[in-house]
């Protein structure tokens, strides 16, 4: 890894669901001896962030016309799937 | 089994066995108690209302009782709080992932949140509850804030 990633944390408001996600993401990918920048954002604004970002993890759908990578988050609100997304995350941080 | 959610909800904003029949219904009562009790300001609920149909909350957790997170913009909150209801029928929430997809809610957190930074403790207190298949079943039959208490310390 030569550079530090940074994702962008997505939700409808940009303060609730999308503070949640980055807290879990943070602590398992830290778990995984993985660290990285996070950003937050309204999923609106998406699409005019999303070429400052390497990745995107969001808990709402997100514009089709966004070409960076979209990994859905809700696993990390309902404990569901939880493992298998931390996995997807961890494989594009360690791209 | 505590999640440390209780000190976080305010009594009077608990609304148990709610007959409320829609998503609206149930979100305008939890919005009113948040509004009387000062969280929130007379413009939140339409707020929450209108935001829950184009942004919808609801949390699929392959349950016949989901669970949905109601919250809106930060301009509509005076200080941070969260209502919780639980329903007597489910009601109809739209998937947050999958706004096509209708779920059946039991549980309603409604969360004004007007601060992301000091509010971490609290959005993670409510996932914890959110992911507690023994919390949410202690939740369906609680009928007194004792109830409530119990399950969530």
């Amino acid at each position: 890894m030569s550079r530090q990633k940074t994702i962008l944390f997505a939700c409808g408001t940009g303060i609730a669901t999308s503070t949640a996600v980055n807290v879990a993401v943070t602590e398992a990918m830290k778990k995984r001896g993985l660290t990285f920048n996070a950003q937050q954002a309204k999923a609106t604004e998406v699409p005019g962030l999303a070429d400052n970002v390497d990745f995107i993890v969001a808990t709402t759908p997100i514009s089709a016309s966004v070409t960076k990578p979209v990994i859905k988050g809700l696993a990390f609100l309902t404990g569901i799937g939880k493992d298998k997304v931390l996995d997807e995350i961890e494989a594009q941080l360690r791209k | 089994m505590s999640d440390g959610l209780m000190q976080l909800l305010d009594p009077e904003a608990i609304v148990l066995g709610s007959d409320a029949s829609t998503n609206e219904e149930i979100i305008r009562i939890l919005a009113g108690r948040l509004e009387t009790l000062g969280y929130v300001k007379s413009t939140y609920a339409d707020a929450v209302v209108r935001r829950e149909m184009t942004i919808p909350t609801g949390l699929p957790l392959e349950r016949a009782d989901n669970v949905a997170v109601p919250h809106t913009d930060p301009e509509h909150v005076l200080k941070p709080g969260i209502a919780m209801g639980t329903l007597k029928q489910p009601v109809t929430f739209a998937n947050m992932e999958d706004p096509d997809e209708k779920l059946p809610v039991g549980f309603v957190f409604l969360l004004a949140i007007n601060d992301k930074d000091k509010q971490i403790e609290a959005l993670q207190s409510v996932m914890a509850t959110i992911q507690n298949p023994n919390a949410l079943d202690g939740l369906r039959s609680a009928r007194t804030l004792d109830d409530v208490r119990a399950v969530l310390g």
